[in-house]
C-alpha cells in the first residue's frame, strides 16, 4: 500500500483514460503529459497503460508499508526519500516505512510517480483515472491507502533510462494541426492565431487551458454542439482562446480552430499560468 | 439532401468527422445513425469510438490512422453503400418529472417570460415526445430535440453557482435534466427522480442516440417513492 499522509492540493491517480464512453458524455481523462507519464512507466518496465500519480502543484507525502521500485518523471518537485533528495528518471528502491515527499514545481506543472506494475485501485469503465461523477474521489485525500503489487508476484524487469528531454519542459512552440473549422476563419485570424505568442491565464486545469489574449475575430455563422477531444482548441465568441485538455466535456459549441497533436498536449500540459506559448503547424 | 452531404474532414491525426447540413432534425438524424451502424459493424474489430452530434458523426481511432485519405475513401464508399444496414429499435421512455414549485425553481420566471400559466407550462412540457440526440456536456446528459417554441427562453443572466441533479431545464430551444450537481444558466421548471448515469453498469445510461423521450408529471409522493428505489424507467418499442 501507499498511504497518503498528505494529499497535497490535486493529486490524481491517471492512467490513460477511458476510451470508449464517450457516447455517454464520459471524458477520455488520463495522464495529461503522456511523454512523462510514459518515461516513468517504460523506466520500471511497466505497460504504458499503467496507472501513475499526478502531481499538480505539489505538498504530497507518501508513506510506503512494502517493498517496491518506483520512478519519477515530470517537473522537478525536489523530491526527498526520508529527507534525503532522490534522483529523477531513473529507478529507486523503496522499502517499508519509507516516505516520499514532493515540495513545490521548480520548473514546469506535473510530477507523475510511477510504481512497480503500477497503482491496482478500482477500475471503473476501463480505467482508474479519477473523474469527478464517474470515480468515488475526484483527487487524493490524507489518509487514502492506494494499493500496489508485492514484489514476489511479479517479475520486475527494468527498462533502462531514457533521454530526458529538455525542450518537451522549456521550448515555447505547440505543435497543432488545423482544426475542422480552421477554414472558416480568415487570413488574419488565422495568421494572428499562428504567430502570436499566447500567455497561460491563470483559469488552467484538467479541463483546458484558458488564454489570456484574444484576437480581433469576426464571428462566422452559428455551428451546433460538435466533438470535441483533449486538443481541440476552441475559440469563443469573444476571441478568446480554449484548449480543451484531458478531462474536457465530449461536444462543444465553439468553432474548433487547431488540434493539437499528442505530443503538443504533453508538452503544454507541462506550462504554468504566466507561461507563454506559441501554436505551430506541423 | 444536396449531394455534396455529407462532407468528410480530418480531425487531428487519430479523428474523422462526418458532418451533415447545419440542421437540428431528426430525419437527418435518422441518417446520420443509420450510417453510424454501418460504421459500427465494419469497425468491429478495430478499436474505434463511433459518436453522433445534430449534424455530424465522428470516429475517433483508438490507435491512430494509418493513411487518412484512403480511410476518407472507406468512408464514403460506405456511405454509398449502405449495406449492413440493421433495423434500429428505437424506443420511449417514460420519464417522470416532478414540476412542484420546490423543485421549479425558475417556472415564475418561465411563466411571465412566455406568458403562459404554470399549468399551461407543465402541459406544453409534458406534451411532446423529444428527440434523443446524443450525450454530452456531462455524463448521462441528453441532448433533447422538441421543445414548443413557446418554451423557448435565454439562459439565466447569472448562472447558478449549484443546480441539483435531476434538476430539469430550458434554455434556448433545448430541454434537458442535469444528472449531476453541476453549476449551469438553465431556467429550471422541476426535478427528475430517476438516475441518468450509473458509472457502476455496463450501459450507464438507459437510453441511446434516436430513442424518444416523454415527460410524465407525478407528484412529491410519487417522487419521493421513486427516489427510495432504484428505478428504471418504462418505455414503449417504436
Amino acid at each position: 500500500m501507499i498511504i497518503v499522509n498528505k494529499p497535497g492540493f490535486y493529486t490524481t491517480i491517471q492512467d490513460l483514460g477511458r476510451f470508449g464512453y464517450r457516447r455517454f458524455g464520459v471524458p477520455v481523462s488520463g495522464v495529461m503529459d503522456e511523454f512523462s507519464a510514459a518515461m516513468a512507466n517504460a523506466i520500471l518496465g511497466n505497460k504504458p497503460e499503467d496507472a501513475v500519480l499526478e502531481i499538480a502543484l505539489g505538498n504530497v507525502e507518501l508513506l510506503f508499508d512494502i517493498q517496491t521500485v518506483i520512478c519519477i518523471s515530470g517537473a522537478n518537485f525536489s523530491p526527498t526519500l526520508n529527507g534525503r533528495g532522490v534522483s529523477m528518471n531513473s529507478p529507486v528502491g523503496i522499502h517499508p516505512g519509507d516516505v516520499l515527499r514532493f515540495k513545490f514545481p521548480r520548473n514546469a506543472a506535473l510530477g507523475y510517480l510511477a510504481v512497480a506494475g503500477g497503482i491496482q485501485t478500482e477500475i471503473v469503465m476501463r480505467s482508474r483515472s479519477l473523474l469527478r461523477g464517474v470515480t468515488k474521489f475526484a483527487c487524493l485525500a490524507g489518509g487514502m491507502r492506494l494499493p500496489i503489487r508485492s514484489l514476489s508476484e511479479m517479475k520486475l524487469v527494468l527498462g533502462g533510462l531514457k533521454e530526458v528531454d529538455d525542450a518537451h519542459f522549456n521550448a515555447s512552440e505547440i505543435s497543432v494541426m488545423p482544426g475542422p473549422e480552421f477554414d472558416h476563419l480568415r487570413t488574419l485570424e488565422k495568421s494572428a492565431i499562428l504567430t502570436r505568442f499566447f500567455t497561460l491565464s491563470r483559469d488552467c486545469n484538467r479541463i483546458g487551458f484558458r488564454m489570456a489574449e484574444t484576437i480581433a475575430y469576426v464571428k462566422p455563422s452559428p455551428m451546433l454542439t460538435g466533438a470535441v477531444m483533449p486538443g481541440t482548441v476552441q475559440l469563443t465568441p469573444s476571441g478568446g482562446l480554449i484548449v480543451l485538455m484531458k478531462d474536457c466535456q465530449v461536444t462543444g459549441g465553439y468553432p474548433r480552430v487547431l488540434q493539437l497533436t499528442p505530443s503538443g498536449i504533453s508538452r503544454l500540459a507541462q506550462k504554468r499560468p504566466g507561461d507563454k506559448i506559441r501554436f505551430k503547424l506541423v | 439532401m444536396k449531394s455534396e452531404y455529407p462532407i468528410f474532414k480530418p480531425f487531428g491525426s487519430a479523428a474523422l468527422i462526418v458532418e451533415w447540413p447545419t440542421k437540428i432534425n431528426p430525419i437527418v438524424l435518422d441518417t446520420i445513425l443509420d450510417y453510424k451502424n454501418v460504421l459500427q459493424a465494419y469497425y468491429h474489430k478495430v478499436e474505434v469510438e463511433i459518436i453522433n452530434t445534430y449534424n455530424s458523426i465522428t470516429i475517433l481511432y483508438h490507435n491512430g490512422i494509418e493513411d487518412i485519405y484512403n480511410e476518407i475513401l472507406v468512408l464514403k464508399s460506405l456511405q454509398l453503400s449502405k449495406r449492413d444496414l440493421k433495423v434500429r429499435r428505437k424506443k420511449r421512455w417514460f420519464i417522470p418529472v416532478c414540476y412542484e414549485s420546490e423543485f421549479g425553481l425558475d417556472l415564475e420566471e418561465v411563466s411571465s417570460n412566455s406568458g403562459c400559466s404554470i399549468h399551461e407550462i407543465i402541459s406544453m412540457h409534458t406534451d411532446p415526445s423529444y428527440t434523443v440526440y446524443f450525450m454530452g456536456f456531462m455524463p448521462g446528459f441528453m441532448y433533447l430535440g422538441g421543445l414548443n417554441p413557446r418554451l423557448h427562453i435565454a439562459r439565466k443572466d447569472q448562472p447558478r453557482l449549484r443546480v441539483e441533479k435531476g434538476a430539469v431545464g430550458i434554455a434556448g430551444a433545448q430541454t434537458g435534466i442535469y444528472p449531476a450537481a453541476s453549476p449551469g444558466g438553465w431556467q429550471i421548471i422541476g426535478s427528475c427522480p430517476v438516475n441518468l448515469f450509473d458509472p457502476s453498469v455496463k450501459e450507464p445510461c438507459f437510453a441511446s442516440s434516436g430513442d424518444q423521450v416523454k415527460f410524465v408529471q407525478v407528484s412529491m409522493e410519487e417522487y419521493g417513492a421513486i427516489c427510495e428505489r432504484s428505478y428504471v424507467p418504462e418505455f414503449e418499442l417504436l
